[in-house]
């Protein structure tokens, strides 16, 4: 139920962003969920796209360090108090958070979630003894 | 515990430091009676040869550098006329005119002597067979190593420099037990006895080696040791001064004695010409004492090193020198700490475990210096995660001050976003407006 995100170093000079952007669109490579890490010097551009093995491959050869790594994609009910619903059982479940950005798209009445904790499998079976929906890859690129 | 010559090796300090003075003075007053160069720069200062009356008064005497050996190319430096000198030697001038020294008689003697007692310090006898791998020629390895061994009376296997499969058939066929050649001359001979002719190095017999001309660090000792089962010395010495021979370590492994009944040495502050206190690193300047053909007064060698404080267990008076840690042409000094790029090139290599593409930047925004290191994001260690990455930065700066002593600031910067340049990098970006 892992999906894979790619993330990318971006120095924080004027139009790496742009230019890492360019790259994945001349691939034709599609941006699924989007989210920038930033520090004063540099930033973490990390992306859940349709074609994860292809968009690594645009980057590098532009010249960026790209890192495919996995994380989940949980869909929340949306409405007040969705995601707080499956932050709770994680916490019951002592499960720590690393980060969390939002997918641009809605699956069905559902908004989906990107997810990635201190140990992802113990995640995965926690939301799904909960009666959570997590999204596998193939339902993420085909959004 | 051998010497070549006890005497002179064992020389008790005062004796040492009053036979010097001596010597001083003589070479100081030959050099300005013979030499229009030395003349003109004594004179400029307002310095005569008689005003030497201590050791330390040295000190008044202007240096001599490689830039004055190279405006008066080819001869000017000689002391004597052509017919007293019987051997002449050049260093390659790659950096610009060569360096041209000449020797008389005397000076080979001199030059015979010092290298013999080398060789004995670090266990020589004339029972050894010595391959010596330094180039033969105007280059002063090759043949400065023959002099020493054949003063000894070593059995020399004169191969010089290159044709390593020849080097390594001789080293097995002769049963050579001592080599010289440079340090990384000697790692490339056991990768290619090992992986080209199938010989495990440490089955030849070498015992010992004397390995120097170049820059080298305790690891490469350690790895020359273990690969061919030897035990590795430095040694010293510069075409300017005699070649090799002026100075070399003991079985101490532990600094390289200076001759210092022919050669005297300072250590000095290369920004102030300041003497600097035992123990300090600094720049090497030396005088010789006793050559005829080219003396040198104060020659600034650009050799970063330091003596090292308290007497030798082997007995031998002159003082040591710790092994070459640098040239003051790639030193950088930032808030009165000398420091040289391949030391933080070092400390980014322990942490990342590939070999960094780096930049060092220094500014000096509030009247203090800063020194800011840009690392290139390699692969291998990038991260999706924040934390990481600063880690991996914190770790960084951590390492690199305690190699060098003091904080820095570092920066992850994309890879190949420094510049690349064929072969030497340009490491260093001076923004102080110091130069």
């Amino acid at each position: 139920m892992k999906i894979k995100q790619i993330s990318v170093f971006l120095e924080n000079k004027k139009g790496r962003l742009y230019e890492a952007l360019k790259a994945l669109a001349d691939a034709g490579v599609n941006i699924r969920a989007l989210s920038i890490a930033d520090t004063s010097d540099f930033g973490i551009l990390r992306m859940i796209v349709n074609n994860p093995e292809g968009a690594k491959k645009a980057l590098e050869d532009a010249g960026f360090t790209t890192k495919i790594s996995s994380v989940i994609a949980v869909a929340v009910k949306d409405r007040p108090g969705g995601l707080a619903e499956v932050l709770k059982i994680l916490y019951d479940g002592d499960i720590n958070v690393e980060y969390v950005y939002a997918f641009v798209e809605k699956s069905g009445e559902e908004a989906l979630v990107v997810l990635r904790t201190n140990n992802l499998d113990k995640t995965i079976d926690l939301l799904k003894s909960a009666g959570i929906k997590l999204l596998d890859s193939s339902a993420v690129e085909n959004l | 515990m051998n010497y070549w010559n006890k005497d002179m090796e064992t020389l008790p300090m005062e004796k040492l430091r009053e036979l010097q003075l001596e010597r001083l003075k003589a070479i100081v007053k030959y050099a300005y009676e013979r030499v229009p160069f030395y003349r003109k720069k004594f004179d400029e200062v307002g310095i005569k040869p008689e005003d030497i009356k201590s050791l330390e008064d040295i000190r008044y005497i202007p240096f001599t550098s490689k830039a004055d050996l190279r405006e008066v190319y080819p001869f000017g430096m000689f002391a004597l006329p052509l017919s007293e000198i019987v051997e002449i030697h050049s260093s390659s001038g790659t950096t610009g005119k060569p360096v041209v020294m000449g020797y008389t008689r005397r000076d080979l003697e001199t030059w015979k002597e010092v290298m013999a007692r080398s060789l004995v310090a670090f266990g020589v006898t004339k029972e050894d067979i010595i391959q010596i791998a330094y180039g033969y020629g105007l280059f002063t390895g090759g043949l400065g190593f023959h002099y020493g061994a054949l003063t000894l009376g070593a059995t020399i296997v004169p191969a010089s420099a290159g044709n390593t499969r020849r080097q390594i058939e001789l080293m097995k066929d002769f049963g050579t037990t001592v080599i010289a050649c440079t340090p990384s001359y000697a790692l490339y001979l056991a990768e290619y006895a090992k992986d080209e002719m199938g010989i495990d190095p440490r089955t030849l017999k070498l015992r010992a080696g004397s390995f120097g001309a170049e820059m080298w660090t305790e690891e490469m000792r350690r790895e020359i040791e273990n690969r061919f089962g030897l035990k590795a010395y430095n040694v010293y010495g510069l075409t300017e001064i005699i070649g090799p021979g002026v100075a070399h370590e003991c079985l101490e492994q532990n600094g390289l004695h200076i001759w210092e009944d022919h050669f005297y040495p300072e250590i000095i502050d290369p920004e102030t010409g300041e003497p600097l206190p035992e123990g300090t690193k600094g720049e090497l300047v030396l005088t010789t004492l006793t050559k005829e053909g080219v003396p040198m007064i104060r020659f600034r060698t650009r050799d970063i090193t330091a003596f090292i404080p308290g007497t030798c267990p082997c007995g031998r008076t002159g003082r040591r020198i710790a092994r070459i840690q640098g040239r003051t042409d790639d030193m950088i000094k930032v808030r009165g700490v000398m420091l040289f790029p391949y030391q933080i090139e070092k400390a980014i290599l322990e942490v990342q475990g590939v070999e960094p593409h780096y930049q060092i930047i220094l500014t000096r925004p509030q009247h203090l210096d800063e020194i800011e290191v840009q690392v290139e994001m390699s692969k291998e260690v990038f991260s999706d995660d924040v934390k990481t990455i600063e880690n991996l930065r914190k770790k960084l700066e951590k390492r690199i001050e305690e190699t060098v002593g003091i904080r820095v600031k570092v920066t992850l910067v994309e890879p190949k976003s420094l510049p690349r340049s064929e072969g030497k990098a340009k490491r260093v970006i001076d923004k102080r407006g110091l130069i």
